[in-house]
């Protein structure tokens, strides 16, 4: 039924893995003193990337078997 | 909470997301079956997410962190020794009674068991109970839409509504599933780096324990023998056979809200996976809640924003929100809100679902207007989301008048969902059971619950706690509901056999789980749960 919820979820969250990335490097450092000096946004944000991609790829492959 | 260009933007392309899946599910709902019950054609995986994400509201999140705060570790309670054995028992005993009869709805299951003025009693009840636990939800986001834009409530609680009645008018069931995993996916990655972050700001586990404003906070089971021992103010009768045994079971067995997403599964043993597969990440969230609150109230600089001067005491639920503030940067801070606003709306959207489901098929179709075509009742399912949701929006303004929200939560499943489970333990598990009789104890159970809460208002029986008082009303419904039904069904007619195959265990064949590979047989997950389970209570016993 429906689509394959992979999909959105996989793009949902590679575009916020690279949103928090980018931000996480371009923005004023001194902002990661409330996370304790971790630039969490970098890490957190690398998570979600490769969170979305696995995603991405499991949907990936689904449609492909799924075509005869 | 100061926010930026780049928080916004990630709440904003979170909303984009969850409407465009309502949207692209538009053209595929055709018949009722689709739109309330997604077509029973849903992956295991899927449904159990589902399962998971309808019962995270902003109760399970918010007013569990503040729970943690508040009372500590005993909290952990409400995961490990309430909810994860009604999990598998749903799963592994009662989800083949469900799925396996075709029933549409929790009530017309009773309809089958018992007879009609059962199912009508237990509609109405539940649809009142859904749409007042509604409002809670739509309370907590308008709430948070109300710091976040300084939107007035009013505004922010009709906006909150409105995305809810848009994604499920569009895509029924399927997309209020489909959102469920989603958000379950956005929820986690939201609230494990304040897990993460927290423990380092108080210095480890050790640390944590040290900074403890008492000792007893570091433990799930050591203070639990007698009521003076916890801030609860329950002993153990009351926390395992009230919240262990009847709330939880109650809740997790009965509540429609949650056995609909295991009814849309593609299959019986999909369907017996779908609160197996929920249970095991509900195992490990007091990581994401209750840690937090405990960092909440032993890390100063959060502690300091949670006193409130002017009471004399600690606000305990803003433990979670204040925590987002204090640790969160920019950025991440707009995934910890995402977060918070994708548990209350899968919270609401769950409420709705059950609610336009019972309404349609146990109310409108049986009483009001039978024998119409299919298409009439589809729509007549969108029409009772909108009804739902704005209801809804008159409860949060009830939810406003509470202090305490999970109290208010308890009591309303003290009233209904617990003298229900006597209902169904009786009619699933004893074959003797009479038509009659489950109306009859249904009713008095509901009606002990009344008079039971009536007592307690005026004083005339006393708890330590609210909560004692809703764990003991509940233990009250349950067991009138339960000798009620006994009595009853004594000096009435037990139903022909035949007529009860698929409805009582004695009588209905196992599901035949030999052809799945092993970690796919519901009895043996359910037994590494329970084990995985046990193991983690020994640890922070």
């Amino acid at each position: 039924m429906g689509f394959d919820i992979r999909w959105p979820i996989g793009i949902i969250f590679t575009i916020y893995g690279i949103v928090l990335m980018v931000y996480g490097l371009v923005t004023n450092q001194e902002i990661f003193t409330k996370s304790l000096g971790v630039n969490i946004d970098l890490w957190w944000g690398l998570g979600m990337l490769i969170f979305g991609i696995f995603m991405g790829a499991l949907a990936f492959r689904a449609s492909r078997r799924s075509q005869p | 909470m100061h926010l930026q260009f780049v928080d916004y933007t990630i709440i904003v392309i979170y909303f984009g997301f969850v409407l465009g899946i309502g949207f692209a599910l538009r053209g595929r709902m055709k018949t009722s079956e689709d739109f309330f019950l997604s077509g029973r054609s849903i992956p295991g995986w899927i449904t159990g997410l589902a399962f998971m994400s309808a019962n995270l509201g902003a109760l399970e999140v918010m007013g569990h962190a503040a729970n943690a705060a508040k009372y500590g570790m005993f909290v952990n309670h409400f995961y490990w020794l309430a909810a994860m054995p009604a999990m598998c028992f749903v799963g592994v005993f009662m989800m083949p009674f469900y799925y396996g009869s075709k029933v549409r709805s929790v009530p017309e299951f009773l309809r089958k068991r018992y007879d009609e003025k059962t199912r009508t009693l237990n509609a109405f009840s539940f649809a009142v109970m859904t749409l007042l636990v509604s409002g809670i939800d739509l309370y907590a986001m308008a709430i948070l839409f109300q710091r976040l834009l300084n939107w007035p409530f009013w505004t922010s609680v009709v906006a909150s509504a409105l995305v809810v009645a848009i994604y499920i008018y569009l895509g029924g069931l399927t997309s209020s599933i489909y959102n469920e995993v989603l958000q379950f996916f956005l929820i986690v990655f939201g609230f494990l780096p304040l897990a993460i972050l927290g423990l380092k700001a108080v210095g480890g586990f050790a640390g944590l324990q040290a900074k403890l404003p008492n000792a007893g906070y570091a433990h799930t089971w050591a203070n639990i023998w007698s009521a003076n021992m916890n801030p609860m103010g329950i002993n153990w009768f009351g926390t395992i056979f009230g919240l262990g045994f009847v709330l939880s079971f109650g809740y997790w067995c009965t509540d429609f809200l949650v056995v609909q997403r295991g009814l849309a599964a593609k299959d019986m043993a999909s369907a017996q996976r779908t609160p197996l597969i929920a249970a095991v990440p509900k195992m490990f969230f007091p990581l994401m809640v209750i840690l937090p609150g405990l960092v909440a109230i032993s890390y100063e600089p959060v502690r300091q924003l949670l006193w409130d001067p002017a009471k004399n005491q600690f606000n305990y639920n803003q433990a979670l929100p204040a925590m987002l503030g204090s640790l969160y940067p920019s950025g991440l801070l707009g995934i910890g809100l995402t977060a918070l606003l994708a548990s209350f709306m899968s919270g609401m959207a769950g409420n709705v679902t059950a609610f336009n489901t019972v309404w349609t098929f146990d109310i409108y179709q049986t009483h009001i207007n039978p024998g119409k075509e299919d298409k009439h009742y589809l729509n007549m399912g969108r029409i009772a989301t909108v009804f739902a949701v704005l209801v809804g929006i008159a409860t949060a303004f009830i939810v406003l008048k509470f202090n305490n929200l999970m109290d208010y939560l308890q009591l309303l499943f003290a009233f209904f969902n617990a003298p229900l489970f006597g209902t169904f333990l009786l009619g699933m598990f004893w074959k003797r059971t009479s038509a009659h009789s489950g109306f009859w104890g249904l009713l008095s159970g509901i009606l002990a619950a009344v008079g039971h809460y009536t007592l307690y208002h005026y004083h005339k029986i006393n708890y330590p706690s609210d909560m004692a008082a809703n764990f003991y009303q509940a233990i009250v419904a349950f067991v009138v509901c339960f000798v009620v039904t006994v009595v009853v069904t004594f000096f009435t007619e037990p139903r022909k056999e035949e007529e009860l195959v698929g409805l009582v265990y004695s009588l209905t064949p196992r599901p035949k789980t030999a052809h799945l590979p092993w970690y796919e047989r519901p009895g043996i997950l359910a037994i590494i749960i329970l084990a995985m389970c046990t193991v983690l209570n020994i640890l922070f016993w």
